[in-house]
């Protein structure tokens, strides 16, 4: 049985804007991968909780309501406390760029804005399951 | 097949401190072990010998039925009302993998979502990875996994099933099948197949009405197994109805199986199939390895394409040639201890 690449696909907080992780999930989906998708309003500790009994590769965070910069990190820092910082995170959404490389130093390792190519996504996800 | 053992990332962390961990509720441990058998890891077959003895405790119940009727909706509720009981619930929820691309979207965790952080639950998806009969090859080693760890009630859930999906049933101690009003006449419910594996049947969406022609026509397929008569429950997950009958019901068929001795049959023929099965896959690696059984095998396969044998006698010439090497393997190692009784 091949090695399968596993991704929790999440929502933070309290916007319902969830076509855009639709859209990863079934990219994902179809670049070979497991998805789990948790719906919407999770609050970064039901994230974190589901990552770990997904033991899941990595993350993708979708937040549209502008308060990533308190969920992203949470989702980060939480992780750690859980000894699972070795799960990657990846931010998307509408994101102020000046906000991207806080995030970057908070411990997101990639944040996709609207209109990146979904062939980019696919490649970040499958690099970050490697390890890389 | 060699593959770095990349799920294992801490090299500090052995195997026997993950069951460790497990065994004291750990649900990263829980999480870890689940992923190094189904992803069928080199250490998969001794964790599941380290975690084994540790299983028997708690009741599986497995959940099976059309897609869209309502399983997970019924689960997230049943694990609330048995968390209000005291009791710790896992869950294990399949879904299909895609046959093109062999990915999956897995989205049972939604209907769930209210379990947040419960320490007391604990959730796990898992894609079928191409094998049929509505589970995956795993969903059994992950819930003996949980079984280990102490859940008391561990739901399985099925890929949305047709009508043929019933390795459930073989494997649940309890197995509910689950439909929904409107979706047929009587006819089909006479139909062999899933309707026939339930020991427990819920009418779900009731808040739908029109309920009573599917109670009345499965009420009367129902046939009395064993002692029990399955019941026919009338639920909504939507609006919360039904469900304390259901736990009650799901609790006597528990006690129905321990006090006439069933669950000890149950169980056996659950061992039966997954040694069967073990056996089967330790031999297709066999004959697909470079030992002389992988090499009779490839003279057979060139036999058979030849026209000179049969599929057939090739098997049963292929089974000797197993059993034969398997006596000399026991051969080898004795001499050695024989030779050692000779010299002390």
């Amino acid at each position: 049985m091949a090695k399968k690449i596993r991704v929790l696909i999440a929502k933070p907080g309290l916007d319902g804007h969830d076509r855009g992780a639709k859209v990863i999930a079934r990219a994902l989906r179809d670049a070979g991968m497991e998805v789990i998708y948790t719906g919407l309003r999770q609050t970064p500790e039901d994230i974190v909780e589901a990552a770990i009994q997904e033991d899941v590769d990595a993350i993708g965070l979708s937040c549209l309501s502008g308060a990533h910069m308190t969920l992203f990190p949470e989702v980060v820092k939480l992780l750690k406390r859980r000894k699972s910082g070795d799960i990657v995170v990846a931010g998307g959404g509408i994101i102020p760029e000046d906000d991207v490389p806080k995030l970057k130093k908070a411990g997101i390792k990639e944040v996709f804005g609207p209109g990146t190519p979904l062939a980019h996504i696919v490649d970040f996800f499958r690099k970050a399951a490697k390890g890389g | 097949m060699a593959r770095p053992v990349r799920r294992l990332r801490r090299p500090r962390e052995s195997l026997r401190e993950y069951v460790d961990d497990l065994r004291h509720g750990d649900k990263r441990a829980a999480a870890k072990l689940i992923s190094l058998i189904e992803d069928d890891e080199p250490e998969a077959a001794e964790a599941v010998g380290l975690i084994h003895p540790h299983t028997g405790r708690a009741h599986v119940v497995g959940f099976t039925g059309p897609p869209g009727v309502g399983k997970s909706s019924l689960i997230n509720r049943l694990v609330r009302a048995f968390r209000t009981r005291g009791k710790r619930v896992g869950v294990v929820a399949v879904d299909p993998t895609s046959p093109f691309t062999g990915g999956a979207v897995l989205g049972d965790r939604i209907r769930m979502a209210e379990t947040g952080t419960d320490p007391g639950v604990f959730i796990r998806s898992m894609a079928t990875r191409g094998h049929a009969g509505g589970l995956a090859l795993a969903t059994f080693d992950a819930v003996r996994v949980l079984d280990a760890m102490g859940l008391d009630i561990i739901f399985v859930e099925t890929v949305g099933a047709g009508q043929s999906e019933v390795e459930i049933a073989t494997r649940a101690h309890t197995t509910v099948v689950v439909e929904m009003p409107m979706t047929g006449d009587v006819v089909q419910t006479m139909k062999a197949g899933i309707l026939e594996i339930g020991d427990v049947y819920v009418v779900n969406k009731v808040d739908l009405g029109n309920a009573d022609t599917l109670v009345a026509n499965l009420k009367f397929q129902v046939l009395a197994r064993d002692g029990w008569t399955p019941p026919v429950v009338r639920t909504s997950a939507l609006e919360e109805r039904g469900i304390a009958d259901l736990v009650s019901v799901l609790e006597k068929h528990r006690s129905h199986l321990k006090s006439t001795g069933q669950l000890r049959r149950k169980e056996e023929a659950r061992a039966r199939q997954e040694i069967l099965e073990n056996a089967r896959r330790l031999l297709a690696d066999r004959v697909r390895s470079l030992s002389p059984l992988g090499k009779s095998f490839e003279a057979l396969a060139a036999e058979v394409a030849a026209r000179r044998l049969d599929p057939h006698t090739a098997a049963s010439r292929l089974l000797k040639h197993a059993g034969r090497s398997a006596i000399r393997g026991a051969v080898r190692r004795r001499p050695r201890r024989a030779r050692g009784a000779r010299a002390s």
